[in-house]
């Protein structure tokens, strides 16, 4: 079971969550144009790492809030979690 | 090579079991080779075996950073069938179906191949219709699908749960009667060992740290073992499969994610098939020595750990439950975990890359040990003749780009939603 810090709530299991992937992936900005290749970049490629992995969570059985969280993908350890707009160095 | 056989059985009972040859050696690396599979499961074992079968190519080294079949090969739920709608995939996994009816003539070697039949339950009639849809499509490639109404379904899994009052009634069910299971281990096995009798070197405790290419051309691999040069190379390593495209700073449409499996006590024999829930995600079989095996969903969040979750696992079994209520009094002997290797669109990956002599295997999802021989095979054309063959030509790196996807579930991006 993880145990997920919910910047707004506190910590919850991770029951209380929903995944919502990759949070580095950025869509490319709007009314520009975009090639086919910048489009396939942010819609089907993904890094996956093994180690440290900035992703999105959605507390959607708590305060419906999506938040970022910094987990490790071999070892599940959480190191930090920041609320979705909060700017990360 | 010394031949499997019941006298060879008989005359080494003699012997108390101790003069059998060793099934495949433990060589050192050589300085070079014609073409290097990094990954021994069950994919790059018969690319293997094929490449030299096949294509006469035998001076060819299989790289392996653990033993050979420790990975997927040896932590699925050994189902085989070919229950596709889409032509790509339904072609394929019939080839496929092919190869495993003689695959323990082939490889001398009892892969104890069951085709016992896979039944896909139904709970609506929304799911019904499109369980007709996907019949029909697999008998126009030829496949045999057979759609079973309620009392059809009742007669062949008499355990499931009919009584009136449930969430997910059963509607009927669509079945292939060819599909099956197979002994994984022994697939491994047994490729690896006419793989090495033709000149193969496996090569394990073997991790890769890198590779090297030179004008866009691969000319060998890095390993812990010292560099080896090789003229081509085909990465075979499903949930890793990330891991080296980072050394080649390639990205893929690949995600990594945890699947768990688990079985119960043995019991005596009540499952005659293999059956999937159709509320849910959740499949069943037994084994031969009475066990149930059974497994499910994804964790849901990219992992490398090879070991499981509780809270997925307590959700599976309670599907699992649903369907067969008896289930919920069987006490759980093992449960373990494998890493997937999820694609964007559900289907597999077999193709050349931009890197000359460097080619893909991967993105294999919930489907990678049924795909066992005709990946195997398909990937040994592609290297051997540097061109796609036309059962793998849809399973190109390119489609993502092109918009050609094989969207069997139509589940689109989100590869851990099932």
């Amino acid at each position: 079971m993880l145990y997920i810090f919910c910047p707004h709530c506190g910590s919850r299991s991770q029951n209380e969550f929903a995944y919502g992937g990759d949070a580095t992936v950025k869509r490319p900005d709007l009314n520009n144009e975009i090639s086919d290749q910048e489009w396939n970049n942010f819609v089907y490629l993904r890094k996956s790492p093994r180690g440290k992995h900035l992703e999105l969570w959605h507390h959607i059985s708590g305060c419906r809030q999506w938040i970022k969280v910094e987990r490790d993908t071999s070892t599940h350890e959480i190191f930090k979690t920041y609320k979705a707009d909060e700017l990360i160095e | 090579m010394q031949k499997y056989s019941v006298f060879s059985l008989i005359k080494n009972a003699f012997s108390d079991h101790q003069n059998w040859e060793v099934a495949w050696k433990d060589p050192t690396p050589k300085k070079e080779y014609d073409v290097i599979i990094i990954g021994g499961g069950g994919h790059g074992l018969a690319t293997a075996y094929y490449l030299a079968k096949e294509h006469n190519i035998t001076n060819v080294a299989i790289i392996e950073k653990g033993w050979i079949g420790g990975g997927n090969v040896g932590r699925n739920t050994t189902i085989i069938r070919s229950n596709y709608l889409h032509d790509d995939n339904a072609l394929f996994s019939e080839f496929g179906m092919n190869l495993w009816r003689k695959m323990s003539q082939d490889l001398n070697y009892n892969v104890m191949f069951s085709p016992r039949g896979i039944i896909n339950l139904a709970h609506s009639d929304a799911q019904m219709n499109a369980y007709s849809r996907r019949g029909n499509s697999m008998r126009l490639n030829g496949i045999d699908a057979v759609l079973l109404n309620r009392e059809e379904v009742q007669k062949l899994i008499p355990m499931a749960d009919f009584s009136d009052n449930v969430r997910f009634p059963i509607f009927g069910g669509l079945m292939q009667p060819s599909a099956g299971t197979a002994r994984h281990d022994a697939v491994a096995w047994g490729y690896a060992r006419q793989a090495d009798s033709m000149g193969v070197d496996i090569i394990q405790n073997c991790e890769v740290t890198g590779f090297d290419v030179t004008n866009g051309k691969i000319v060998g691999v890095r390993t812990s073992r010292g560099d080896i040069k090789a003229k081509k190379v085909g990465l075979c390593v499903a949930g890793s499969t990330n891991i080296l495209a980072e050394m080649l700073n390639m990205t893929l449409p690949i995600e990594t994610h945890l699947l768990q499996a688990c079985v119960s006590e043995p019991v005596k024999p009540l499952l005659d098939h293999v059956v999937t829930f159709g509320a849910g995600h959740f499949y069943c079989s037994q084994s031969d020595k009475g066990e149930m095996v059974m497994g499910g969903d994804l964790d849901g969040y990219n992992s490398y750990s090879q070991r499981g979750n509780l809270p997925t696992l307590q959700h599976v079994l309670t599907e699992g439950i649903a369907m067969f209520p008896f289930l919920s009094k069987l006490k759980m002997l093992r449960t373990w975990g494998g890493i997937m290797d999820m694609s964007m669109d559900g289907s597999p990956i077999i193709d050349k890359t931009h890197i000359d002599g460097l080619y893909l295997n991967c993105g294999w999802c919930y489907g990678g040990f049924k795909a066992t021989p005709a990946s195997g095979w398909t990937f040994a054309h592609t290297i051997a003749q540097n061109r796609v063959h036309e059962l793998n030509a849809g399973y190109s790196l390119n489609r993502f780009n092109t918009g050609d996807l094989i969207d069997e579930k139509g589940l689109g991006t989100k590869t851990w939603i099932s």
